[in-house]
């Protein structure tokens, strides 16, 4: 998420908002995001309602086999039309700003 | 004649040690570095090399050189531990779930209500909103939390 910060004005720029989700609480999120030092909102889905919706549970994985989300990019066209997905086939592996920006500005308008 | 302490072994042991323990707070802050672990995975081999080859001459001229007991047991941690750091980051770590109804490219992404850091609700359709001169947009970026 350091990476989207740091390439945060690109963002802006095209006018896209960057959210993060996880099922992380706001009291954890708060400090959390803090820590980070990142700009862009934290969201909280802590019974993982929308994570579900999306199909990302990845069931038992957290802290004492509590169900949390796996890794996963979208980008959302303003008629809130998937433009581009990264489902990563490794949590280590993470989408880059770059290929982001370079899937942003191969839509055709 | 005083035998050696055989400093191979120790220095092996040592950089075992910084390849196991710099992925976290180091190397995966960087995503060169952390969507192969290549430094990682270099330091390891290095450090079992030296060990290696600390072994090696313990029990080739152990008239020379000490660490037959103790660069057993330092080999046997290194080789344990390497062994779990590959299997965390290069097996476990791609346990992830099909997620086969993801929603895809040219699909609508299903809208959703969540509370912000401040406890502030943000919805998805205000994300979207075009702002004046811009194409406009959002980016979702699940993650896994913080713990």
């Amino acid at each position: 998420m350091r990476s989207f910060q740091q390439r945060l004005a690109d963002f802006d720029a095209r006018g896209i908002r960057v959210v993060a989700i996880s099922v992380d609480t706001p009291e954890v999120n708060l400090p959390h995001r803090q820590k980070l030092g990142v700009t862009f909102p934290l969201l909280s889905d802590p019974k993982a309602e929308v994570i579900r919706q999306y199909d990302l549970l990845h069931a038992g994985a957290g802290p004492d086999h509590s169900d949390i989300s796996r890794p996963a990019e979208f980008l959302i066209d303003p008629t809130g039309t998937v433009r581009w997905a990264n489902l990563t086939e490794s949590f280590t592996v993470r989408a880059r700003p770059d290929q982001v920006l370079e899937a942003f500005d191969q839509i055709k308008r | 004649m005083e035998r050696s302490w055989n400093s191979w072994l120790w220095l092996g042991f040592l950089v075992v040690l910084a390849g196991l323990l710099t992925y976290v707070p180091i190397f995966a802050r960087f995503p060169i570095t952390r969507d192969f672990p290549w430094v990682n995975l270099l330091l390891l081999a290095i450090g079992l090399s030296l060990i290696g080859a600390g072994l090696f001459r313990a029990f080739g001229r152990p008239q020379l050189y000490r660490g037959r007991i103790f660069g057993s047991f330092l080999a046997l941690l290194a080789v344990v531990g390497t062994g779990l750091f590959c299997w965390g980051l290069l097996v476990m770590a791609r346990q992830l779930p099909a997620s086969a109804g993801a929603p895809r490219v040219g699909q609508k992404a299903p809208q959703f209500t969540l509370v912000d850091q401040d406890n502030k609700p943000v919805e998805l359709a205000d994300l979207l909103k075009p702002q004046e001169g811009k194409p406009g947009g959002a980016l979702l970026i699940f993650y896994r939390g913080y713990w």
